[in-house]
């Protein structure tokens, strides 16, 4: 289908991209890889008048190393993060989750900021950046601001970027050496999770002594299992004791009931994946 | 003029039949770089756009203009009173019976809508994108009606789709062997079995689907110029231009319908659709070429949906398993209208529900029921796939019941090779087949007896991932049709079909086929089919199909007829350019007729080294310098040819399924399956067949399923939501064949574009609920969701978080109402 007529602006700044924004105003969006954007222009879903694309602005793409943390600009393909060493070996959670996200093309077009700013409940990288304490960095007119994880996913498609602001770069604590998986569960390999949970796990001797799980489409925004993660420190990384404490994945979720399942079973499917996700994380 | 190539002559030439050849049309189709009906464009070429109903059943009380018409670009904006003297009513071909009920379909909307997606509006622009933002301006209001959107309350005409009609039934057929002869009372049978034997009553749906062909439907119609041209994306070019003709009142001789590439149809593309009609109007009233082509979403809401059936079954037996009598109930949702064959699809089941099987008694009965939805229509195997997916069902019902293997009662049942050709209870003669050939077969590829032990070792074991065994023993009817059937069943066509070989001076050879691939590779097995009959080389022939202009005669592609009947058509045709040949070599040989022969391309005379290839003879007919008297100056032929029976091709197919039983997740273990399609003339060709077919018998078991809202808003309206699936959802299948050629043709040919489809599904569900048997279960609905899955296993238990059976999860779903109830989430689905 044919999107809407809208100006198109193509800066190859990020000065220049803040004021494209400023003079649009609120009827204009940001694309970066265009994957969720363009489907969503093409059925009319939304007509914005502006549309800025970050694509040329080099600044915003890449990942590199900043001491404690890695950076990944805004407008970094699937596919540069998923084959990145720094990204592996410092926040191998998001690597699994990468390998799983929509297709090889998508992952070639769509990129990680784009993904996280669209904040669609069922994306894959959610989970894994609130399970990391993943920082978002945001810049505005007045200058730029850090928010954390946990205030970012605001709500079904919404998030802390305010108008007229842009996300830059993604910067996510390294946890070398933690073992980590995505356990995502679909009908077919395409299709968006029903639901799935990023596991990142610390262990020591066989013994959990940190856990980080993130669950993707169990309420309006990626959630952080917390209660999974209390439980499982200091447990053993066996079967038995993971069983028990992934027991309590579905504490405090909302999710959603649609064609691939109502919300009991996504309840019960969040046990069965945490499990699967901590023990896969853990090597066990 | 000289001839400048040697006629290959050597008799020890290979067979052409049975080489797996690269198909020679793959390259153009499927690098895109072909003439795809929305590649064309025409000078001073107008594009419209379509303004369709967000109501499944409204009244249209005002439709304003204004604002579109005044849009920069804008040429006109056509509503269905402007045109509703020109557009006539979209045709049914196949008025099951003398009372059938039908309302007048037009192309666009007039006073009231009858589905979600129907056109009320067409804006005609410069550019596509002009025509689309004008649409958006078009100003529309309805004024809701009730909508009748679950089948089984439509067919009590709870609420009616079409008021004027005073019901939504709009026919009833019935086919009883007693009252045919071919066999028993099954009402009879049905009590003796209720009494002394076994009886099982099933109840099963099968969901609606979406064809879903890849490339879009796509229409140009020019009328600039004597004629009418026209090309679209269909399977029917010679439908089309028939109901241009009869429809919108064109002479037919003034109409040429090209359908050039055509990128799928799986029975999508057989029909002649509103959107066709309406350019054709539009183009014709404005004078210049006009275009459509539909969005994704279009496609999913508008064009023909397919299946959409309840089907009550009844099916007795003794109790050592012999089957005594099937009754069949079916209520076959039409959707708001009757397409060009919709009710005729569910009637194609008919003779197909016995299967391969010798039933004593048999009853069919079908009531097709109007509701608020887009019409179903013909989908890949229309009718076959229902009838299948019963008896495979119940005889895996039957086997359970018995506490025998359910390869055993089939053996029981079925019919023996020595048989054949064999009448059936419901009035077929199968041509050939060898059941226990191909069985015998799939057991071994398949490793049964292995996989059926290590299914027991995991019962026992209490592994939380179960493995289950599905069996389907198909056969179906190709070949459409016999028009003397065809009349009976009254259809409005006949059923034979054309072709013509035109030798060139050059020697190259042009076959005309009545046909209209659209996919299938036609180019290349007919290439093989002609370059064997002739003696000339496979890169030699070309196939030209799909234009009015130069195939003028045919019925086109669907109904695996394009081989069994196109074929043999061809067959006919190249053996008369041969006879024609004949006369002409011997003058120029001086050789006596009765002496000439044909060998690898090559006539001869008997008993001498003396001959001629026939493309000498072609160059020799065309100078015309030295012919017998009064014989004409060509080799070129024609035939016609009309079936005398269908073709039944069968198969065995075997699929193992693993269900992780916390998740109800299903994955694909092994899939094998040996078909007896007759001769093969490319086996790559029915290898690619065999295997789309079988991917998308799996998807309706397992992914897809339009789904609408209690409003009739379909709720899968987009590839996020109605899951077809691609290479990465299945597995590596193992396929091969048995060989009883068909006695219906002389190449001995049975079809082979919908075996797979029509025989994957049972055993897929079949597998799925082998897994599931010792949770007491006996029914999953299709799709088998993971949730529904899961939920099954849990119905009983009561004790899982969510275990609680729900609506349309578990079986028995007798008095369940349709999936329409689901409703979509939350979600934000369109992402």
């Amino acid at each position: 289908m044919i999107p809407a007529r809208f100006e198109y602006a193509a800066p190859t700044t990020l000065e220049e991209a803040l004021s494209a924004l400023a003079e649009g105003g609120d009827d204009a969006k940001i694309m970066a890889g265009g994957q969720s954007l363009l489907p969503v222009l093409r059925m009319r879903l939304n007509t914005p008048d502006l549309v800025v694309d970050l694509g040329r602005i080099e600044a915003l793409r890449g990942i590199r190393d900043d001491g404690d943390a890695i950076v990944v600009g805004a407008t970094t393909t699937h596919a540069e993060v998923l084959d990145h060493p720094l990204v592996r070996e410092n926040a191998f959670v998001i690597t699994k989750a990468v390998e799983q996200l929509a297709d090889p093309q998508v992952r070639h077009r769509g990129t990680f900021g784009g993904a996280v700013a669209h904040a669609d409940p069922a994306g894959d990288l959610g989970a894994p950046c609130l399970a990391l304490d993943a920082e978002f960095v945001v810049a505005g007119p007045g200058g730029t601001r850090t928010v954390a994880a946990e205030d970012f996913f605001v709500d079904l498609f919404t998030t802390a970027i305010e108008d007229g602001e842009i996300l830059t770069e993604i910067r996510i604590p390294k946890r070398p050496g933690w073992g980590a998986h995505y356990e995502k569960f679909v009908r077919v390999a395409h299709q968006w999770p029903i639901v799935a949970v990023a596991a990142a796990v610390q262990v020591d001797g066989g013994t959990i002594r940190e856990a980080r799980v993130g669950l993707t489409n169990m309420g309006s925004t990626p959630l952080r299992a917390r209660a999974v993660e209390d439980a499982l420190v200091g447990q053993p990384a066996t079967d038995a004791a993971v069983r028990e404490a992934a027991a309590a994945a579905a504490a405090g979720t909302n999710p959603p009931s649609d064609l691939n399942g109502d919300a009991d079973y996504r309840r019960h499917l969040a046990t069965v994946l945490t499990r699967r996700a901590v023990l896969a994380a853990a090597g066990a | 003029m000289t001839v400048t190539e040697d006629r290959p002559t050597d008799t020890g030439a290979p067979k052409e039949i049975g080489r797996d050849r690269r198909r020679k049309e793959d390259q153009r189709l499927i690098t895109g770089r072909t003439r795809w009906t929305d590649n064309i464009q025409l000078p001073g070429m107008l594009h419209l756009a379509m303004v369709r109903s967000p109501y499944a059943h409204a009244r249209i009380t005002r439709i304003d203009t204004t604002v579109a018409k005044q849009t920069p670009n804008v040429v006109a904006v056509l509503t269905g009173e402007d045109v509703k003297d020109e557009q006539g009513s979209l045709p049914n071909a196949w008025p099951i019976t003398e009372d059938q009920k039908a309302p007048p379909h037009p192309a666009v909307a007039v006073d009231r809508v009858a589905f979600a997606g129907e056109i009320v509006a067409v804006v005609v622009a410069r550019t596509a994108a002009e025509a689309r933002d004008a649409a958006e301006l078009v100003d529309v209001d309805y004024e809701e009606l009730p909508a009748a959107v679950d089948l089984k309350q439509a067919a009590a005409d709870a609420v009616l789709a079409h008021p004027d009609l005073g019901t939504n039934k709009s026919a009833f057929w019935q086919y009883d062997s007693a009252t045919a002869g071919t066999g028993g009372a099954v009402d009879e049978a049905i009590e003796e079995a209720r009494t002394n034997g076994v009886l099982i009553e099933r109840e099963y749906r099968q969901q609606r689907l979406i064809p879903a062909f890849m490339e879009p439907r796509s229409v140009v119609s020019d009328p600039t110029g004597e004629q009418l041209t026209v090309w679209t994306a269909t399977q029917v070019p010679h439908f089309v231009r028939f109901f241009i003709a009869v429809v919108l009142g064109v002479p037919e001789s003034k109409v040429r319908v090209i359908a050039p590439d055509v990128g799928g149809g799986f029975g999508g593309k057989l029909q002649f659709t509103p959107e066709e009609a309406i350019t054709v109007v539009a183009s014709r009233r404005l004078g210049k070429p006009c275009k459509y082509t539909e969005t994704r979403s279009e496609s999913l809401m508008a064009a023909h949906h397919g299946r959409d059936q309840w089907q009550q079954l009844t099916l007795a037996a003794t109790k050592d398993g012999t089957v005594t009598g099937l009754k069949v109930d079916l209520i076959a949702d039409m959707g708001a209208y009757l397409g060009l064959v919709t009710s005729g699809i569910p009637i194609l089941g008919a003779f197909m529900f016995n299967s391969i099987y010798k039933f004593a008694a048999y009853q069919f009965n079908c009531t097709n029921v109007f509701t608020n939805k887009t019409w179903t229509d013909a989908y890949r195997g229309a009718g076959r796939p229902e009838a299948t997916f019963a008896i495979e069902r119940l005889m895996d019902e039957l086997a359970a019941e018995l506490g025998v293997d359910p390869l055993e009662i089939r053996e029981k049942n079925w019919i023996k090779h020595e048989e054949f050709p064999f009448s059936t209870v419901a009035g077929m003669e199968y041509d050939s087949g060898n059941y226990e050939a191909a069985t015998a077969k799939a057991k071994e590829l398949f490793g049964y007896d292995e996989l059926r032990a290590e299914q027991r070792r995991r019962r026992d074991a209490g592994d939380p991932v179960q493995l289950g065994i599905g069996v389907s023993t198909f056969t179906e009817m190709c070949g459409l049709a016999p028009s003397r059937v065809l009349g009976n069943l009254r259809y409005a066509a006949g059923g034979w079909e054309h072709a013509s070989v035109r030798m060139l001076a050059t020697g190259k050879v042009e076959v005309v086929t009545g046909t209209s691939p659209h996919g299938q590779g036609h180019e290349t097995a007919w290439s093989q089919i002609v370059a064997d009959r002739l003696g000339v080389p496979f890169e030699d022939v070309e196939v030209l199909h799909g234009d009015t202009q130069i195939a003028h005669k045919g019925l086109d592609t669907y109904g695996s007829r394009s081989l069994t009947v196109g074929g043999e058509a061809l067959v006919l045709a190249a053996d008369k350019v041969i006879e024609n040949a004949k006369p002409i070599a011997a003058h120029l040989l001086e050789a006596s007729i009765e002496d000439i022969e044909f060998n690898d391309g090559k006539l001869s005379v008997r008993g001498t080294d003396r001959g001629m290839a026939l493309g000498e003879l072609a160059l020799a007919a065309f100078a015309a310098h030295d012919l017998p008297d009064g014989v004409e100056p060509t080799l070129d032929a024609e035939a016609t040819f009309d079936p005398v029976n269908f073709s039944f091709p069968h198969g065995t197919h075997l699929c193992a399924v693993e269900i992780d039983t916390e998740t109800g997740g299903v994955t694909m273990r092994k899939y094998a399956c040996v078909d007896d399609v007759g001769t093969i003339i490319n086996p790559l060709i029915v290898e690619g067949q065999v295997h789309g077919g079988l991917l998308q018998g799996i998807a309706q078991a397992l992914w897809e399923e339009a789904v609408h809202d209690d409003a009739g808003t379909l709720v899968s309206a987009s590839f996020v939501d109605y899951l077809v699936p691609t290479a990465a959802d299945t597995i590596s299948f193992d396929v091969d064949h048995t060989t009883s050629p068909s006695t219906t043709n002389t190449l001995g040919t049975k079809g082979v574009g919908e075996a797979g489809t029509i025989a994957s599904t049972p055993a897929v569900v079949n597998a799925v609920v082998d897994a599931l048997r010792p949770f007491g279960v006996n029914d999953v609905r299709m799709p088998c969701t993971p949730e529904r899955i899961w939920k099954a296993i849990h119905a009983h238990d009561g004790a899982q978080s969510g275990g609680a059976p729900t609506e349309g999860a578990a079986a028995p779903h007798f008095d369940e109402a349709d999936t329409a109830d689901r409703s979509a989430g939350t979600e934000g689905a369109e992402q």
